[in-house]
């Protein structure tokens, strides 16, 4: 009995010291000048525009990556091909990648000055690096393996009768997908969707490379986060961050009722 | 060793799992704990193994209080309706595990481990894992296991409860030959009353947390204490406001006095046994169980009357 | 795949090109100049101190979430997952709050190789905690119970019953929290200070080189940390595999 409080008590302890108490501090510390002053810093335009941003790239990587991962995972199920099982681990790897090594990996590529297709898209008047375009692929990539990784198990375990049954009834290829294969594996895409919403919201390091951090114009709020602390504008750094850690917070929420039953404690 | 279970009690919330129940087991003999789910019989096992400890009462094995001793230093084995099989082991390092914790030397380890898996018939399997063996061996696996430290008590929980119906008649008959030649003291739980009744010398249902009766086979089948226990162990019908085996009604072709008159209305022949369906006067209906040759003789059809009543000294309660 | 081509395979097969832009010495040079070896060794030093202790701390968060029961565990097991939802960047300020020279109660390891750690431990934390609970919860108790009416302590019983079950798990996790660990970047930025030779981890080098235009160089440490992550995945997948080849 003894043993089972003390183990409670490391564990708690464990967590509190590297968990609780430092983000319970982050909304002390962007609140220590008011609530007005908060306020203000995430309503400047620069922050402003840092969120918008933000919601851009969430905007555009989560849809994209929703249907890439869909198409994928029944892919990597359902088919039989050549290379399927090189798919099914090549959609791993940004799993693997540093996020600086994706904003690396992007810049050498679509860089204007040594990108391999950098100076086409220049002479076409599209810039990709330091600039949005860059930075949405930069956030597709990193949140990339999410909805397939949650839609694999899901296809896996509602196996191939009920589609099956659909096309005795005479349904086509596009009814039964639409209506047998998409309803049942609905729950599953929707936790991939929250995780990659989670990533794309928080995306750091590749964005950081590939932006060139222009204040107003390629700052997300990550940057922003970072811009404002390197500023020694606590107050900004630490207010921005609260709205994240808020949106974090609410990403917990979704996951928690989206979780699949078997994963809960 | 005997086991004493002393007004044993048992509470999971709101519900009674055993209630006041006292129970006395002999050294060396096989008994079995009879009764529908949720009568408290896996749980007064698990008393008996100090796997749950009792709200009141006391437990003695072998004469000594061991209410309150933990599992680990009551000496009993046990095994589990689903094996437990340590799955990560071998099957001779799964038997091994109660000598191999107790730091035996090895060569005595594997003389007994040889020995125990002769004696269940895997001999052949040790390195097997688990996963590699059916069910019926994995639950021989499990008993060789629970007697390689010599219990004093050999404690079954439905131990062919997730077994398939052929291998489960087969391993209660190889139950009860192990039990003449190991001679430990053993009491197994089954909610089957066939299997109950094949195998053990004494017999104790529960129900409800009650003990509704302790006997030998025989004597639960010709002597039922009450009407739960004479559903409980075979067939009954009902005949004239009480309950009787069917085998126990005899059918006449004639009209006797205080015979009841019934119709047939249709007969079933199952081999040797013929299961004769009637409908009695008030619309009640009732089942007789005959012979082939009963029947022959009686020469019955569907539809004919015909008239019921209790052979001599039916078993009734 | 032509999408995943766009985005990942063809940008990644970059920089192992400019990795090589000058050959074979080059890229030894580079990979084997002293900043970059100090970046990697403190990167991967710190790393195996955090997967050592998260398989610690991981497994026992885990077992006091399946097994213990306290008011507000399911707030707490839904925190668990925090690391993941909250931003890097956002994580390194968190850290700094409590850790750096601003801290409340006089903890300043702000700068330090320990902030590595820290933060590496931040990032990581729900990895093995999340392989290990679902097993724990499926494990069988009743394997438990049989070895304790066998004669097994409680102190056996977890080493020789539970721990073994558990194992694959927390390999798995382990190893997924080292592959994280390896490239963290974000939650590093604020708290370590970045000192060369000292607190520069291999990510924040790599950044430093694209910073300074020394493209080759950082795609040469960028396809070491590749390697190593992808090794370090290949071998922890097969060990977990292989403690998992004899169950159902």
């Amino acid at each position: 009995m003894k043993s089972k409080y003390a183990l409670r008590f490391v564990a708690l302890g464990y967590l509190a010291l590297l968990l609780g108490i430092p983000v319970v501090l982050v909304f002390v510390n962007a609140f220590q000048d008011g609530v007005g002053a908060a306020w203000e810093a995430v309503t400047t335009p620069e922050a402003q525009h840092a969120f918008f941003l933000t919601m851009v790239m969430v905007g555009v990587a989560v849809p994209l990556n929703t249907i890439f991962g869909v198409l994928a995972a029944l892919a990597i199920v359902r088919q039989r091909f050549r290379g399927r099982a090189l798919l099914n681990a090549m959609v791993d790897l940004p799993f693997a990648v540093s996020p600086v090594v994706v904003g690396l990996a992007l810049l050498l590529v679509y860089g204007r000055r040594d990108g391999w297709v950098g100076e086409w898209f220049a002479e076409h008047g599209i810039q990709v690096i330091f600039s949005t375009p860059g930075m949405i692929l930069a956030t597709i990539f990193v949140s990339l393996p999410f909805v397939v990784r949650e839609v694999i198990p899901v296809l896996r375990e509602i196996g191939t009768e009920q589609e099956q049954a659909a096309a005795t009834l005479g349904a086509g290829g596009f009814q039964t997908f639409f209506r047998v294969t998409l309803p049942a594996i609905r729950w599953g895409v929707a936790y991939g969707i929250v995780l990659t919403t989670a990533r794309a919201l928080g995306e750091y390091g590749a964005v950081s490379v590939v932006s060139g951090k222009l204040s107003g114009q390629t700052e997300t709020a990550t940057l922003f986060v970072e811009n404002r602390f390197q500023r020694f504008d606590e107050t900004g750094a630490y207010a921005a961050s609260v709205v994240l850690a808020l949106l974090a917070l609410v990403t917990l929420l979704a996951m928690n009722v989206l979780k699949p039953k078997e994963a809960q404690g | 060793m005997s086991i004493v279970v002393d007004s044993v009690s048992k509470r999971f919330g709101n519900f009674v799992a055993l209630n006041d129940v006292s129970l006395e087991v002999r050294d060396g003999s096989l008994t079995a704990l009879l009764g529908p789910s949720g009568g408290g019989k896996s749980t007064l096992l698990r008393v008996i193994a100090g796997l749950e400890q009792p709200d009141s009462g006391k437990v003695l094995i072998a004469g000594e209080d061991a209410t309150f001793k933990p599992p680990q230093r009551r000496n009993v084995g046990f095994v589990f309706q689903h094996y437990a099989a340590f799955k990560h082991m071998t099957v001779s390092k799964n038997v091994a595990f109660g000598l191999t914790i107790r730091k035996r030397p090895k060569e005595e380890i594997e003389a007994r481990v040889d020995e125990l898996l002769k004696l269940v018939h895997l001999d052949g399997f040790a390195h097997r894992y688990p996963s590699q063996l059916s069910g019926g061996q994995r639950q021989r696996m499990a008993l060789a296991r629970a007697l390689a430290v010599q219990p004093r008590v050999l404690l079954l929980d439905e131990p062919f409860g997730a077994l398939d119906a052929t291998v489960r008649k087969e391993l209660r008959l190889w139950l009860r030959r192990l039990h003449d030649e190991v001679h430990v003291t053993t009491v197994f739980v089954t909610h089957d009353q066939a299997e109950a009744m094949e195998v053990a010398e004494q017999i104790v249902v529960l129900n409800r947390g009650d003990i509704e009766q302790i006997g030998s086979p025989r004597d639960l089948y010709e002597k039922p204490s009450n009407e739960f226990v004479m559903r409980f162990v075979g067939p009954v019908s009902e005949l004239a406001g009480q309950w009787i085996r069917p085998h126990d009604v005899e059918i006449l072709v004639e009209p006797t006095g205080g015979a009841a008159e019934a119709q047939v209305d249709r007969i079933v022949h199952l081999g040797f046994e013929v299961r004769v369906e009637l409908s009695l006067g008030d619309g009640e209906s009732t089942w007789v169980q005959a012979t082939r040759a009963k029947v022959e003789e009686l020469e019955l059809t569907e539809g004919q009357i015909v008239w019921l009543r209790p052979e001599a000294e039916p078993v009734s309660v | 795949m032509t999408y995943l081509s766009i985005v990942a395979l063809i940008p990644l097969a970059a920089v192992v090109a400019r990795s090589l832009d000058g050959g074979m010495d080059s890229f030894w040079n580079s990979i084997t100049s002293p900043q970059a070896v100090a970046a990697l060794r403190i990167t991967l030093i710190a790393s195996v101190i955090v997967v050592v202790i998260n398989a610690l701390a991981g497994t026992l968060i885990a077992w006091v979430l399946v097994r213990d029961d306290f008011p507000g565990k399911g707030i707490v097991n839904s925190l668990i997952d925090l690391p993941f939802a909250l931003p890097t960047i956002v994580a390194g300020l968190t850290l700094l709050a409590f850790y750096g020279p601003d801290s409340p109660v006089g903890i300043n390891l702000a700068f330090t190789k320990a902030s590595i750690v820290l933060a590496l431990l931040f990032v990581t934390l729900p990895f093995v905690v999340r392989a290990v609970q679902p097993v724990l919860l499926e494990l069988d108790t009743e394997m438990e119970q049989a070895a304790e009416s066998l004669g097994a302590s409680k102190r056996t019983v977890f080493l020789r019953i539970v721990l073994p079950n558990l194992t694959p798990a927390i390999i798995a996790g382990g190893g997924l929290a080292f592959a994280r660990a390896v490239g963290e970047f974000g939650s590093l930025v604020l708290i370590t200070g970045n000192i060369p030779f000292d607190t520069q981890a291999a990510s924040v080098f790599i950044y430093s080189q694209v910073e300074s235009d020394n493209s080759v160089g950082a795609a040469a440490v960028s396809v070491v940390l590749l390697l190593v992550a992808l090794v370090v995945l290949l071998i922890f997948g097969w060990f977990s595999k292989r403690a998992l080849r004899h169950e159902e």
